[in-house]
């Protein structure tokens, strides 16, 4: 009983989450997102701490003329991802308070590079306005040309810096 | 069919995403890694099925007209910062072992390497956007809008959604065959 549940098959996982977009698309006009929720946090934390460096901010003050953080729409989908995801964990017994890493990496280096790797992606996503759901997933299927350039670059710069961090997982 | 803003709307395709995300197992980092050492190929799988679908299915339901496709929201185009955010990202993404979406699944499931990586995007969201304004002439360059591949390549649209399928079942293939081989 306490074991936990294999994972689905990844064609069917796929259909399901294409699914999801598609309703996105039906329902909301847009697609999925996850990196914007990070966008707007950011803004409103520096409004709170900070409100000085927000007026008049070329980027911070793009994502703050809302209704507030509790309107916004990717902020809204990302908590119900959060949800969605710890609910599938749960009834697949697949929940677990652990660190995932390579064989012959510690704890403590693997929750660095981890860090590490989501400041690279943070800035990434930030150059290209999305990252791996709201830009390529959401924009490749609706064929945008900036979306399919920046799938095959990132897929092209984790392949290149694989070999180099080989430990991490190997 | 008319799009809505609903909060509504926004968590409950936000639950049915990280249901997804975790079923799939893409909440699990060496699963994730394993795509670019060429032993684990779920990555690919799961995202070009899902593309596959929503893009047939966007198609095939405006052309029933059940959506307007005009009314969806196309990613814009800024190629060249474009491809170097996509390297950068992908950088991260190995190192990583998780993108934003699939960090955020992995910290719900309570793996603490998730919560890390949510926790360094949000870092680096913040520094960066922090220095958009010295970024900025760079990061406006090579700006052309909702552009889609079709209008680029100036062929019908359903040619390029049929390239997309072709190549990618094409795939499915190579990549079914190199994991028996590994």
């Amino acid at each position: 009983m306490t074991r936990p549940a294999p994972y689905a098959n990844p064609y069917v996982a796929g259909t399901g989450l294409g699914l999801v977009l598609l309703a996105a698309y039906a329902l909301a006009g847009r697609g999925l997102g996850a990196s914007g929720a990070f966008a707007r946090t950011a803004s409103g934390a520096v409004q709170a701490l900070a409100p000085g460096q927000t007026a008049g901010h070329a980027w911070f003050g793009r994502y703050l003329d809302d209704g507030g953080i509790g309107q916004d729409w990717l902020v809204l989908e990302v908590l119900g991802l959060l949800c969605g995801a710890f609910l599938s964990a749960m009834l697949a017994r697949r929940w677990r308070l652990g660190i995932e890493r390579g064989p012959h990496v510690g704890s403590g280096a693997r929750l660095a590079a981890a860090c590490l790797g989501g400041i690279a992606m943070g800035v990434g996503a930030v150059f290209a306005r999305g990252c791996t759901s709201g830009l390529a997933l959401t924009g490749g299927a609706l064929l945008s040309v900036g979306s399919w350039a920046f799938m095959l670059c990132a897929f092209a710069g984790a392949y290149a810096c694989a070999p180099l961090v080989r430990g991490l997982w190997r | 069919m008319m799009p809505s803003d609903s909060p509504l709307v926004a968590f409950g395709i936000g639950i049915a995403f990280g249901v997804a995300l975790e079923r799939a197992g893409l909440a699990h980092a060496p699963t994730l890694a394993g795509q670019f050492y060429f032993t684990d190929f779920t990555v690919f799988k799961v995202m070009f099925s899902a593309l596959v679908t929503a893009m047939l299915g966007a198609f095939w339901l405006s052309r029933l007209g059940v959506i307007e496709l005009a009314a969806v929201h196309v990613p814009q185009t800024w190629l060249l910062p474009q491809v170097v955010g996509g390297l950068v990202f992908g950088l991260g993404f190995v190192v990583s072992g998780l993108c934003p979406g699939t960090g955020c699944a992995a910290a719900a499931s309570g793996r603490l390497d998730g919560l890390s990586t949510v926790l360094g995007m949000f870092v680096g969201v913040l520094a960066t956007g922090w220095a958009y304004p010295m970024l900025e002439p760079f990061l406006v360059r090579t700006a052309y809008g909702p552009l889609t591949l079709p209008q680029a390549l100036g062929v019908p649209y359903g040619v390029v959604v049929c390239g997309v399928v072709v190549v990618a079942l094409g795939a499915f293939r190579l990549v079914e065959w190199q994991e028996r081989r590994t």
